[in-house]
């Protein structure tokens, strides 16, 4: 909503307050004031002149030379390139040392040979926005009304000494989508009187229900319909003023009979239609469209119409899509004489489906989406009226004819002023209130028990609760005048849940590890969530409705193609060393369609590609490998308390590569689970997306949270000293070190304190497909120290069940 | 025998004065004063001297002994402080020259102001609930004042999967969830972050995907007042101790009375910048007292309790704080924009 300072004047006195100021106390009270706009872009010195004679420029075709009466005393010559401007016209005119916006200053000039003394303006070079003029005047000079005063300063003509609010409202607040709207707004800010406008009517003889009568077939629909009938009306220019508060509010002059509609609109909220009396006939009746039923509207579109929209149609044929845009048939044009005025009360809900299905949207149609006062239908239909006979011409026949489903009533709304003070928190005296009240124009009354009740007028049907009210007494009485307290009331601990302590600690042990946290998109590309799909076997995956693009259609079903893309992101960067980790959400369903809410699974996953660490001077670049991607898994299982339980099973998941990935199993005590994989990424698919070599790994947080064992117990330190022993065994290259190792702790029992890998050897030199582990050992006894032949002994009988189970030769 | 003595002296002192290294040392202790040494073998020949010439040759051996042990040590003293001087200029390092760093990573900007903010509540008592991302329309929008003709939820402006199931518009439905958690126990004390999603064209700050963080008091007497001293605090904690807050009416269905919560300008602390449009004031945060309607749909009767309810947006708490002018940057994690949040 637009709003000119200088119109708003007319329903309050605005005296002491400027435009930035009211802007200021609207935008605090709720109301806010995107922008004031100074209509007068810096104009000065430009006056309404009379041409009085056009001739060609001897020297240019596109150039005429007039004589211009401007009002100074003597007729002045200029030059102008406006192919509309004419003899006999009421332009306006730059004097010499007029400034105009932009900083432009006229001087005299010569053009072509011929010297002009000034200027003749279009509408651009007054700084004005042309785009709701007429063509003819966006292309040449603006041509004002014949009846316009020579002399006169233009920024007076076309009303340029005003600024205009813009304001930006909130849903609740369509009150203030009228002037008189925000005078009630800016009176109850100010506590100064709203002045209401003059509606009333001289009737002439006819009687309007003579000639024209009003039915409502959809009650559920349209509450109220009020007509008016209007005869004799000569269509033609509205005035400037009004001209130029339509133009000030955006909204562009048509003619008097519609200017006066959207004039009456913009001031008191209500929409208005005019009807050719002659095309419409004498009936009316607002009813719902039937099945395959058209209407050609006022923009010459077909409009095929559904069963649930409203219409008001003759008796027969649609005659106006109800508070949307009114119908060809009837329109009123320069050959109208009688004009029928409707002035209604549609239903919001039944408005806003039919604008929107059929993608028609206007000032009207926002108007009524929102809900009109319903006791401004007849003001505003007898205001329009008046104005009609005013400036159109017209005879407005006797009486309003209306059909009336109900009356709006005002609602009722009771508060305790305790509940107010409870609330709020401040301690407000009922004399404060009422006052509050009093300014909006509430009427209340309080009991003796401190109730407040309170009567709502019809143009606020924002409000119902007391809590409405209680938002009311704030605002008024300021939000800086209430005070800052603290919470009374019992006390809580804040803390973390066991999985957010998860979460918190896995992201600083990453980042300390030096991997980079990402944060990537949930939606993503239907070809990305087809991958990587171990942990979500059986998963549909998940289409929105109405994607913004098929990159963004889908809910991921794993956190790795994401990570991937981020990779792909860095390297058309050249930031080809990433270690990258995520911790988020995916999506899983078995439905094709869904019908409950999907399961959700918290993921880690990490990328590593590019070297192991940044190339520095000293320390060679070498590239990652297949145990840093296991090594970050490690750690987190490390973190959590989980190492011990867990298992690596090699494995060719989905896009990975055969030979070095593997499935992670989780010993959950009920049984192995499923909880990850890590691997390096399938060849092929580093190929295809030109990735180097590159790791990745992903986690089902969720199962990990439940056996997460993070509770610590201190071991006491070791009494008795260690016997290190080392082991290297000669075995088949496809024996893996995991079930060497546990074959080592198995055998090596109570006494084994440790074992690790400490090397891995492989020559052909030690035969054809054989291969060397060698492991240290550290054999202790809790309790005592070990003697040699209990060592030997154990020992022995590792390197023995080594042999047996696998084959493997001791390496002397 | 004196005489030999004495030159045994002197060859040994030569010799010892001559040797550059502890082996040679080691020999000449061997030759002259070891079990089979030259010292011993003329000390053999006392047997032959008379008993006044054997106190005064015992002497003089003595002193030998001593003048070429003496002179041992001296010398050892003086190849091990010339072999330290060696060393010592031998092992100089380039101090000017890069240290070798151990790799760095760093947790994501959105994941630090979350935090910050996760960490301010939970010092005020608050506890962090989560809730789906993907939600029913009732917890997104009926449960909150939204119904379904009404004017805020458009279908163009969500994620619909279905006609009943949406990716959240806010993280208010966890709200929701959290209070029938509570079955009509107070007081409840929550801070709700998440992703949210809304059908945005992205630019420099729009992204249809983003975060917020909610926050709900419900509990006996829960004031406005209570609303304005929480929220002040908690931009002081965020913004500084100097950082004021203003409150302005607004309107959010769920809320009621709602305001919007600006806070002195980050940047020009109040005094008018171009960040802050000249206003010195930066809106940060949606907040109000709950509706009556939420609570109940909360489980809660509206005439025995009321509430507060906060959110804000992660992104822009964090294109503020970081001085990032694009929101995109939050979610390419360019490599060289997130290293920069690597400092503590």
């Amino acid at each position: 909503m637009k709003v000119s300072y200088q119109w708003l004047k007319e329903y309050i006195n605005l005296e002491g307050i400027a435009p930035e100021a009211l802007a200021e106390m609207l935008t605090r009270g709720g109301i806010e004031v995107d922008t004031v706009e100074q209509r007068n872009r810096g104009v000065s010195n430009v006056v309404v002149g009379h041409v009085l004679e056009k001739q060609k420029h001897p020297d240019a075709d596109r150039l005429s030379v007039c004589r211009v009466d401007a009002g100074t005393g003597e007729i002045l010559q200029i030059v102008c390139g406006a192919p509309n401007v004419a003899a006999g016209q009421k332009v306006p005119v730059a004097l010499i040392g007029a400034k105009l916006p932009g900083g432009v200053t006229i001087k005299r000039a010569k053009l072509r040979g011929v010297e002009s003394q000034g200027m003749i303006c279009s509408a651009k070079e007054l700084g004005i926005n042309d785009r709701l003029l007429p063509k003819e005047m966006q292309e040449g000079i603006l041509v004002l009304p014949e009846d316009s005063v020579i002399g006169t300063p233009i920024t007076e003509v076309l009303g340029l000494d005003d600024a205009v609010l813009e304001l930006d409202l909130t849903p609740n607040r369509a009150d203030c989508l009228s002037m008189i709207g925000v005078a009630y707004e800016t009176a109850a800010l100010t506590g100064r009187a709203v002045k209401l406008p003059d509606a009333g009517v001289t009737a002439g003889p006819v009687k309007a229900a003579d000639r024209i009568a009003v039915t409502i077939s959809a009650p559920d629909h349209c509450f109220r319909y009020a007509a008016r009938y209007v005869q004799g009306v000569k269509v033609g220019p509205s005035p400037q003023w009004m001209q130029n508060r339509l133009i000030a509010a955006g909204i562009r002059p048509i003619n008097n009979i519609v200017d006066i509609t959207n004039y009456v609109m913009l001031e008191y909220g209500q929409p208005l239609h005019a009807f050719d009396a002659d095309k419409l006939g004498g009936r009316i009746d607002v009813r719902l469209a039937r099945p395959g039923e058209t209407i050609v509207t006022l923009d010459d579109q077909e409009r095929k119409l559904d069963p649930d929209m409203l219409l008001i149609t003759d008796g027969e044929r649609p005659v106006a899509l109800a508070g949307v845009m009114g119908g060809a048939n009837t329109e009123v044009t320069d050959g109208t004489v009688n004009v029928v005025l409707e002035s209604a009360a549609f239903d919001a809900a039944s408005v806003r489906r039919t604008s929107r299905r059929l993608g028609l949207r206007s000032e009207a149609s926002l108007r009524f989406e929102k809900g009109v006062d319903p006791s401004r239908v007849v003001p505003a239909v007898d205001r329009a009226a008046q104005l009609m006979a005013r400036y159109a011409g017209g005879t407005v026949a006797e009486g309003v004819v209306e059909a009336v489903v109900r009356e709006g009533e005002p609602a009722v709304v009771r508060v305790p002023l305790a509940k107010i003070n409870g609330r709020l928190g401040t301690s407000l005296s009922a004399e404060e209130v009422e006052g509050i009240f009093s300014r909006l124009g509430f009427e209340s009354g309080l009991s003796a028990d401190g109730v407040f009740t309170v009567k709502v007028p019809t143009r606020r049907g924002d409000i119902s609760i007391p809590e409405d009210l209680i938002e009311e007494v704030a605002r008024l009485y300021g939000y800086d005048n209430i005070p800052a307290t603290a919470i009374e009331g019992s006390t809580t601990a804040g803390r973390l849940t066991g999985p957010q302590a998860i979460r918190r600690a896995l992201r600083e042990r990453l980042a300390d590890a030096g991997l980079q946290e990402t944060f990537t998109y949930s939606l993503t590309h239907p070809s990305r969530t087809r991958m990587f799909t171990l942990l979500a076997e059986g998963a549909v995956p998940i289409r929105v409705a109405m994607p913004m693009s098929e990159d963004r259609s889908e809910l991921r079903t794993s956190l790795v193609p994401s990570l991937i893309d981020a990779a792909i992101y860095n390297r058309n960067r050249k930031n080809t060393d990433l270690r990258l980790f995520e911790i988020g959400s995916v999506f899983l369903t078995n439905e094709e369609r869904l019908t409950g809410l999907p399961r959700e699974s918290h993921r880690i996953a990490g990328l590593l590609t590019g070297s192991r660490t940044d190339a520095q001077w000293n320390v060679k670049a070498e590239p990652v490998d297949f145990y840093d991607a296991k090594g970050v898994v490690e750690l987190i299982f490390d973190l959590l308390g989980l190492s011990g339980r867990v298992r690596y099973e090699a494995a060719a998941p989905d896009n990975l590569h055969p030979g070095r990935a593997a499935k992670i199993w989780l010993d959950t005590g009920a049984g192995e689970a499923l909880v990850g994989y890590v691997g390096q990424l399938h060849p092929d698919l580093q190929r295809k997306e030109e990735l180097d070599d590159t790791y990745v790994f992903e986690l089902a947080l969720d199962e990990l949270y439940a056996h997460a064992d993070t509770a610590i117990t201190q071991q006491p330190l070791p009494r008795y000293p260690s016997v290190e022993r080392d082991l290297a065994v000669l075995v088949d290259r496809s024996v893996e070190a995991g079930g060497l190792l546990r074959a080592i702790r198995e055998a090596g029992g109570d006494l084994l304190e440790s074992v690790d890998v400490f090397d891995v050897y492989v020559d052909d030199r030690l035969g054809a497909d054989k291969k060397s582990v060698a492991f240290s050992l550290v054999y202790r006894h809790p309790e005592r120290t070990l003697t040699d032949e209990e060592v030997n002994d154990r020992h022995a009988a590792i390197v023995d069940r080594l042999a047996r189970a696998f084959g493997a030769e001791l390496r002397k | 025998m004196k005489e030999r003595l004495e030159a045994l002296r002197e060859e040994a002192l030569r010799e010892l004065a001559e040797a550059g290294d502890p082996a040679r040392l080691n020999d000449l202790r061997v030759k002259y004063l070891g079990k089979k040494g030259a010292l011993t073998e003329i000390l053999r020949g006392m047997g032959g001297l008379t008993a006044e010439e054997r106190p005064v040759v015992g002497r003089i051996a003595n002193e030998v002994r001593a003048a070429i042990e003496g002179m041992i040590e001296e010398k050892l003293r003086q190849l091990r402080e010339e072999e330290t001087a060696r060393r010592l200029k031998a092992e100089t390092v380039d101090v000017t020259l890069p240290g070798r760093k151990p790799p760095a990573g760093a947790i994501h900007p959105l994941t630090r102001v979350t935090r910050e903010i996760e960490d301010v509540f939970l010092g005020m008592g608050y506890t962090i609930a989560e809730g789906p991302e993907v939600e029913t329309d009732f917890f997104n929008f009926e449960a909150l004042n939204l119904p379904k003709d009404h004017p805020a939820r458009d279908m163009q402006d969500s994620f619909y999967i279905t006609d009943e199931i949406l990716l959240r518009t806010q993280t208010s439905p966890v709200q929701i969830r959290a209070m029938r958690a509570m079955n009509g126990r107070t007081p409840l004390k929550i801070i709700c972050p998440g992703k949210v999603y809304r059908r945005d064209d992205d630019d420099a700050t729009h992204s249809f995907q983003f975060n917020q963080v909610e926050g709900l008091v419900v509990d006996r007497n829960i004031r406005m007042s209570d609303l304005k001293g929480t929220l002040l605090e908690f931009a002081r904690a965020m913004f500084g101790p100097q950082t004021r807050i203003r409150l302005r009416p607004s309107f959010f269905p769920f809320t009621e009375p709602s305001v919007e919560v600006d806070v002195t300008c980050v940047q020009c602390g109040g005094s008018g910048c171009r960040m802050c449009k000249h206003t010195g004031w930066l809106e940060i945060l949606g907040a109000g007292m709950v509706h009556p309607r939420v609570l109940e749909y909360g489980g809660y009767d509206p005439n025995e309790v009321s509430g507060f309810a906060f959110g804000l947006g992660i992104e822009r708490v964090a294109l503020l704080k970081y001085g990032v002018d694009d929101i995109r940057n939050f979610y390419l994690n360019d490599m060289r924009f997130l290293r920069q949040f690597a400092r503590m």
